[in-house]
């Protein structure tokens, strides 16, 4: 007998859950309610639905009592909708004929009057009952995957992401907006707490990136547009002109050698601005790509158009400067997105009472970075600004981090790398070094021991919180210096500490554009504005756009292991997606009956997925369902009411409505 | 002349405070003859009374707001919408609090406006406190002072010492902690300023009165500083802050062995001196220590008619 010409049959299963729901709700009296309520075959309680024997029961009764629709009295459906979607599959039934009634969180767990939360379940119950009688079955659409993948940003969560996923085999467009990869890191010198040369770890794995033939690399180039959904992004890239051929340059650098500039003029930014280079550079010795590039702000030629072009000359046959290139966007097609676009450290400046920008001996750690590096601007002398080595140095922790004033966060890494950066002004000058700091964090492998070892090297540890740099001095000992005044909380007084440099160690903050990155990706930020994972625990690199992953210190300030790890796992993720080969997707989308709308368009800017485009032939709205969340804003903005959603249908509503207020 | 004066023609209000009508009477008057030689008029608040600053807020905050809310009414009663300025820090940061405490607490809006009504003056918010400082450096602005300048100084370095109640908590007179602005004025008078790491620091304060030795060693910290620096005078914005600094350099002297004999100015009177004010109505003659320096500077013939 077709559903159609009999009574719609309807079965009932009210869960204790444990203690969960059973010590506040009589699960038996709901269950006894319940089989009397109109459509009701069978009504049961048990101990625990989601358990196989629960599963099995619901099974057998679909069979047994021919049932129609279920509806589960249970936990949040966010945790079990899927388990008993499945379990009435299994029975023969489509999955979207139940209905589950939340009695846990929205009743016994926020309830401790037993006869009304009882009363409150039964009320539930019969709501549901009535719209469930009204679901129609539903079908999972399946969407293919584009096997190819972007990952943005070429820090060494970028590189680790990109390599990861080519070493499976599959293609990846790595985009990095700086004229070479390698980020942040390939600004070190050493890391902690092994004091690895950064160098020689970062360096060959932007070989790889380099020479690795499933990885296409765009330096000096950004996203600027990203449109479709998961599996099926189309993602427009912009890429700014290097003036060099790529291919053509061979990294000689005799281009350099024979610019007009005998002196390099322009703030090097790879070294923090401790240096000068010319209009014609390559960033670094071990640049990835090993090609040079111009800056059109400083180059003559491109300012003006009248240089004597003795780069060129240079250059001579290989023809590799190209003044004439211009800028471009080119559209990829990829499946899944790596975000891996890192942060930028605390501007000091904004703490004019340490002195940063005011008195010249007051680094950020990240000059002091460039500084000890055999590379940097000094070759690996750590000196003054008067070219003197420094007796004494003080390191302030904390700066720009678990501070009311600037940011609440703790940057996770400053601890250490003061430590590892105390360790290396000691070596190379042999300076007295005091740390301050306001707790020491040192939770990671190996970190501790590192602590304890800088202690019986002699570096002298301060708690408090410095109040001030300044310069003024009391007696003929503190003239000249830089003196750090600072309540010292474990000798109990105030202490005024004289040395040569300070060292601010300047905590991690959001890249200064990533708002628009991130409503560019269509996903959320943290309060402190880094990107938002989909879940704290559960899904730490995946994020509310699906196959949208996260990987480094966007996400939040971590250290290079913690990058790493979970620059593998966003390449996993990618790989889980496109091994999966197709997507299922939920069917409660919205849709719109063409024949009723008006094309008035109202819908359209809405919809926060961009999911609503117009069909300019028929003069009618169209949503893509594979983009649709099923958020319902377009149902409800609709004038004519000719948007409808899936498992949200008016009808289901209004009974569902009338169920909870016992109206006929 | 260029055009960057943004004064109120109608002129300004201003609130003396006692201060002003006693250890810091130079204040009233340099400041007064300032404004003469920039034509910016301006009139004292007709009937003001005590501010409610130092210990009325700390004893008893409530008459501290009623005391603080009946000047800034009578001037949002005066005519015109004229700002008031409030040259004594205390007077400022008190009146700037009870507008903004207002605005923040019903309770202290209701019980002040309660009051305010029963003694029938309207509403005080919408009077704008202003430092002259600050008021001098925007309103005014660099180019006009430039232009200005009659006297060519022939005096040392001095240092700027903006004290801590006129740039703390607001941040409008200048910027809490590395202000400049008094700086650019001097130097736009053309008088040498040095840098000067301690010109937010405490003076004392009341502790002069108080904690005598602790007030005392907080002037020896910020005259030996200076010194050091290679000024030659300080100049200040606050009637306590000149009061405490020009009062114990003889004691500071003889209880250190450490010389100092400062001449410690209200910023109006060597900013006044440089616009060509009448020396006699600068109140030069009222300081207490480097009254020679004073008197060589800026009080011979052949300097007060040393004209640019």
């Amino acid at each position: 007998m077709s559903e159609a010409k009999r009574t719609i049959r309807v079965g009932v299963y009210i869960c204790h859950c444990g203690h969960n729901i059973g010590a506040v709700v009589d699960c038996k009296a709901v269950a006894d309610y319940a089989a009397n309520l109109p459509n009701v075959t069978i009504a049961r309680d048990y101990k625990y639905m989601c358990s196989d024997p629960g599963q099995e029961m619901v099974q057998q009764d679909i069979k047994e009592f021919q049932l129609d629709r279920v509806v589960v009295a249970s936990c949040s459906p966010l945790l079990h909708e899927h388990t008993f979607r499945e379990a009435l599959a299994h029975g023969g039934l489509n999955p979207f004929y139940l209905q589950m009634v939340n009695i846990r969180e929205h009743d016994s767990w926020v309830h401790t009057d037993k006869d009304a939360a009882t009363e409150k379940a039964k009320d539930l119950v019969r709501a549901a009952v009535r719209r469930v009688v009204l679901h129609k079955p539903l079908e999972r659409r399946q969407v293919g995957i584009n096997p190819n993948v972007l990952v943005v940003g070429g820090g060494i969560a970028g590189i680790h992401a990109a390599l990861t996923l080519a070493n499976a085999g599959k293609k990846v467009i790595l985009v990095e907006r700086e004229p070479t990869i390698g980020g942040h890191m390939a600004k070190f010198d050493k890391t902690f707490p092994t004091m690895d040369c950064a160098a020689c770890i970062l360096t060959p794995k932007m070989s790889q990136v380099r020479n690795h033939p499933n990885i296409t690399l765009w330096t000096l180039s950004e996203v600027t547009k990203v449109e479709g959904y998961m599996g099926n992004y189309k993602v427009t890239v912009k890429r700014w002109p290097r003036y060099i051929l790529e291919d053509a340059c061979i990294g000689c650098q005799e281009c350099i050698d024979a610019c007009v500039f005998k002196e390099g003029k322009t703030e090097d930014a790879f070294n923090e601005g401790l240096a000068k280079r010319k209009p014609i550079y390559i960033p670094f010795p071990q640049a990835v790509p090993q090609t040079v590039v111009i800056d059109p702000a400083a180059c003559i030629q491109l300012k003006t158009g009248r240089c004597k072009k003795t780069c060129v000359e240079a250059c001579g046959e290989r023809k590799a400067i190209r003044f004439d290139m211009q800028e471009t966007d080119q559209v990829v097609d990829v499946g899944s997105i790596i975000i891996a676009t890192g942060y930028k450290t605390f501007d000091a400046a904004r703490m004019p009472d340490l002195g940063y920008g005011i008195y010249p001996n007051v680094y950020t750690a990240l000059e002091i970075e460039r500084l000890v590096n055999a590379s940097g601007p000094t070759a690996g002398e750590v000196v003054l600004r008067d070219g003197s080595k420094p007796q004494s140095v003080g390191i302030i922790h904390c700066v720009g981090s678990r501070d009311a004033r600037t940011n609440p966060h703790c940057s996770r890494v400053c601890c250490m790398y003061s430590l590892k950066l105390a360790h290396l002004i000691k070596e190379h000058t042999g300076a007295e070094v005091f740390n301050f700091y306001i707790d020491m964090r040192t939770p990671g492998k190996g970190f501790e021991e590192f602590y304890q070892k800088l202690l019986h090297e002699g570096v002298h540890m301060i708690r408090g919180k410095v109040a001030e740099v300044t310069d003024w001095a009391l007696d003929p000992t503190e003239e000249g210096k830089l003196i750090l005044r600072v309540e010292d909380t474990l000798a109990g007084f105030v202490r005024r500490i004289p040395v040569d440099m300070v060292v601010l160690s300047t905590g991690l903050e959001p890249q200064e554009d990533a708002n628009e990155v991130r409503r560019l990706f269509n996903i959320s930020c943290s309060p402190g504005g880094f990107f938002l994972e989909r879940h704290p625990k559960l899904a730490p690199v995946s994020t509310f756009s699906d196959g949208v992953f996260l990987a480094g210190c966007c996400q939040g300030p971590k250290d290079i292991p913690d990058t790493v790890a979970q620059a593998g796992a966003a390449a996993a993720e990618a790989l889980a997606l496109i091994d999966a080969n197709v997507q299922e997707l939920e069917p409660n989308t919205a849709f719109i009956v063409q024949e009723e709308c008006s094309g008035c368009k109202t819908c359209i800017p809405m919809c926060p997925y961009s999911a609503i485009s117009f069909k300019e032939d028929l003069k009618v709205a169209y949503i893509n369902e594979a983009l649709c969340k099923g958020c319902g804003t377009c149902v409800a903005a609709c004038p004519s009411g000719t948007i409808k959603q899936n498992l949200f249908e008016d009808e289901e509503i209004y009974e569902e409505i009338k169920g909870v207020l016992n109206y006929a | 002349m260029p055009k960057t004066s943004k004064t109120n023609p109608q002129g300004y209000l201003y609130f003396p405070g006692c201060s002003l009508k006693a250890t810091g009477a130079a204040y009233e008057e340099s400041m007064l003859e300032l404004f003469r030689s920039l034509d910016v008029p301006v009139e004292e608040l007709d009937d003001w009374n005590c501010c409610g600053a130092t210990s009325y807020m700390a004893v008893d905050e409530d008459s501290a707001f009623l005391l603080s809310a009946r000047n800034l009414s009578l001037a949002h009663k005066a005519p015109g919408k004229r700002d008031l300025l409030a040259p004594c820090a205390a007077c400022y940061l008190v009146l700037r609090k009870t507008q903004e405490y207002a605005k923040k607490y019903p309770s202290i809006k209701k019980e002040v406006s309660d009051s305010l009504n029963a003694v029938n003056l309207p509403g005080m918010n919408s009077v704008k406190v202003r430092h002259p400082l600050e008021m001098l450096y925007n309103d005014v602005g660099l180019d006009a002072i430039k232009s200005k300048v009659k006297r060519r100084w022939r005096g040392g370095q001095v240092a700027c010492y903006y004290g801590c109640q006129a740039v703390r908590p607001f941040d409008e007179v200048d910027r809490p902690l590395n202000p400049m602005r008094m700086d650019e004025l001097m130097r736009a008078a053309g008088i040498p300023t040095v840098d000067y790491s301690l010109k937010t620091k405490c003076c004392g304060g009341s502790l002069t009165g108080t904690i005598h030795d602790v007030g005392v060693r907080l002037n020896y910290i910020l005259l030996k500083e200076a010194v050091r620096k290679g000024a030659q005078a300080i100049v200040t914005i606050c009637p306590l802050c000149q009061f405490n600094l020009d009062t114990y350099q003889k004691e500071i002297t003889k209880a250190t062995g450490e010389h100092f004999d400062l001449p410690i100015f209200f910023f109006t009177q060597t900013l006044g001196w440089a616009l060509g004010g009448e020396i006699d109505k600068l109140g030069l003659k009222r300081c207490i220590s480097g009254r020679s320096q004073v008197k060589d500077w800026m009080m011979s013939r052949e300097e007060v008619e040393s004209y640019v």
